[in-house]
Formats: structure tokens, C-alpha cells, sequence
């Protein structure tokens, strides 16, 4: 029965990385046809995947290195202790940190919190530390500059309420 | 699993960060899927393109703007320039409230790569409370800004 239940496991994955080169084949499809229909702005578009991607691979090294240690130094009962589902405050406080923390585009995150969820990371603790990467403290400086320390401190009071509520009914529904 | 302990043959550090790096490979079409789709929407979808749609019924506006916030991706500072010129703009601070949250809450453009790796029951849940709580959450900082003021 373990064997059925690991061969299972095993096409979940194939499929899910079907799904990535079916994506990726629709979207260089679609690249296509908009060279033919605006070659100048798909020539850009192109060139400004291109930035992004040399952008963000320093962060992609980054998140396979941390997501290595946390396989080799944390097992899944830390992983339970912390952020699972009965982790508490704790818990809570530690998504919301993480989250504000971590850096980079918010996908190339995704592999490491399906890994901590493999290991017992709650789902609702997930969708905190998603919700959390919206407040970006390097940025706050040009936020403020842009739309005005009132409104951005107002903003931010509401989104960290936001991301708790968010939590609580992710927690409630899916776990 | 445990330091020194053996699991699916890796038994050091280096193994795990192959394991990592394999791991990690399998979600790369998803990602690269995702820049390239956000190369297409920062030279297709421009700030007048957004002025535009708004017509000044603030829960039309609203809407608008988390639905332009939710297809719109990039960098978070672009968000926040559009945000300041939508707002000399006047367009309401509804709507540019809830084009702010939900640039980066809500991803529709990495949707399929969330989906491929954290579930689509996840996603979804995930994505659409965002766009909820944007909308309560411009509410909310609008009400209070103007109660501040």
C-alpha cells in the first residue's frame, strides 16, 4: 500500500511538472503571436524578462540554499513545533517576520513553502507569510515619498490586520 | 529529517543541496512561464491605459482597480507610481487603495506556477480572499484617512 501511495505521490509531481512546460509553451506561444502582431513591444518584452530573470537569480540561489539547510538541519517535528498548526503565537509572529523578510519575487518562494508545508507548516501560517511579502520594509522609504507617510501607515496597519484574517480563514478551511 | 541521519541516500549538506536544486528544477518552466508573461504585461498594460478606466463611481472603481492590481505584476515600486499618478489624477483613493493591494496580493500571472506547486485549492482560496480583503482594506484606510484628516 506504501508503494501505491509513493507511486501516486510520484505522479503528482510528473503532473505538476507537465503542467510547468505546458505553461511555459502556451506562453511562448503567445509570445508569437504578439510578435507578429507588435514585433517592437514583444522585442521589449523579451529584453525586460530577460532583466527580471537576471534579477532574480541571486534570490533563486538563495531559496534553493535555504530550502537544502532546512531539509538537512530542521526536521518536520521542528517544522510541526514552530509553524504547524498548533505552533500558537509563536507561530503566527514567525510567518509575519518571514514573510516581511524574504525578498525577491514572491513565486520563486513557492518550492520552499511547499516543502515546509510537506514538513507540517500549516497552510493558514503559509497564507500569512504570502500576505506579508506585500510589505516590503526596503521600500517603505519610496512608498512614503510617493503616497505620503499618512496613508502609507494607515494602509500598512490594515494590511498586517488583513493578513492575520486572511490566516485564520485559510486555517479554517483548508486545514 | 536529522543531521547525519540518512534519507533517499543524502547524507551531507551537498546532497541536500543537489536534492534542493533537482527539487527545484521541476517548478523552473512554471517560473520562467511567469517572467515571461510579466515582460508582456509591463510593455502592454501602461499607466494611461489604467487612468482611463476609471469613471468615478467609487464601487466601480474599486473593483477596477483590484482587478487592474490583481492582472498587473512587476516590481512593487511600479505599483506605487501608478498609485501617485492615478491619485493626481483623481482618481478616487478607493480604487487606487485597492490597485496597491492587489498588485501585491493577488497574482494572477503566477497563478498557474502557485497552482502547480502549492495546489489549486490553496491558490484559489488564497487569491481570492486577497482580492476580497483588498476591497475591505481600501474601505477601511480610505474611511480612516478622510477621518484623519
Amino acid at each position: 500500500m506504501k508503494g501505491t501511495g509513493e507511486n501516486k505521490q510520484k505522479g503528482k509531481k510528473d503532473q505538476g511538472g507537465f503542467r510547468g512546460l505546458y505553461f511555459l509553451t502556451s506562453v511562448s506561444i503567445l509570445y508569437v503571436v504578439m510578435m507578429i502582431l507588435s514585433p517592437d513591444k514583444t522585442a521589449s518584452s523579451i529584453s525586460a524578462s530577460g532583466d527580471l530573470l537576471l534579477k532574480i537569480i541571486p534570490v533563486l540561489l538563495l531559496v534553493i540554499l535555504c530550502t537544502a539547510l532546512m531539509k538537512y538541519y530542521i526536521s518536520p517535528k521542528t517544522v510541526k513545533k514552530y509553524v504547524g498548526s498548533d505552533s500558537g503565537v509563536k507561530g503566527w509572529f514567525l510567518a509575519i517576520a518571514a514573510g516581511m523578510l524574504s525578498h525577491g519575487p514572491i513565486y520563486v518562494w513557492f518550492t520552499l513553502l511547499k516543502e515546509l508545508r510537506d514538513n507540517g507548516m500549516s497552510n493558514g501560517l503559509v497564507a500569512v507569510f504570502l500576505y506579508n511579502r506585500a510589505v516590503k520594509i526596503p521600500l517603505l522609504p519610496m512608498m512614503i515619498a510617493l503616497l505620503g507617510g499618512k496613508l502609507v501607515i494607515i494602509l500598512l496597519f490594515y494590511m498586517f490586520a488583513a493578513s492575520l484574517i486572511q490566516g485564520m480563514v485559510v486555517k479554517l478551511l483548508l486545514d | 529529517m536529522q543531521k547525519g541521519e540518512t534519507k533517499k541516500g543524502q547524507e551531507n549538506l551537498w546532497g541536500s543541496i543537489i536534492w534542493a536544486s533537482r527539487s527545484f528544477s521541476k517548478s523552473m518552466p512554471l517560473i520562467l512561464g511567469v517572467i515571461l508573461l510579466m515582460g508582456l504585461f509591463k510593455n502592454f498594460i501602461s499607466s494611461e491605459m489604467l487612468v482611463s478606466l476609471f469613471n468615478g463611481n467609487v464601487i466601480r472603481d474599486t473593483f477596477t482597480g483590484a482587478f487592474f492590481g490583481s492582472i498587473s505584476a512587476g516590481n512593487a515600486v511600479s505599483s506605487y507610481i501608478i498609485g501617485a499618478e492615478l491619485l493626481k489624477k483623481s482618481v478616487s483613493m478607493f480604487a487606487v487603495v485597492a490597485f496597491l493591494v492587489t498588485w501585491v496580493t493577488v497574482g494572477i500571472a503566477q497563478m498557474p506556477a502557485e497552482m502547480g506547486i502549492l495546489g489549486k485549492r490553496f491558490t484559489i482560496t488564497r487569491n481570492v480572499l486577497s482580492f476580497a480583503l483588498a476591497i475591505l482594506v481600501s474601505f477601511a484606510t480610505t474611511i480612516t484617512w478622510v477621518a484623519l484628516s
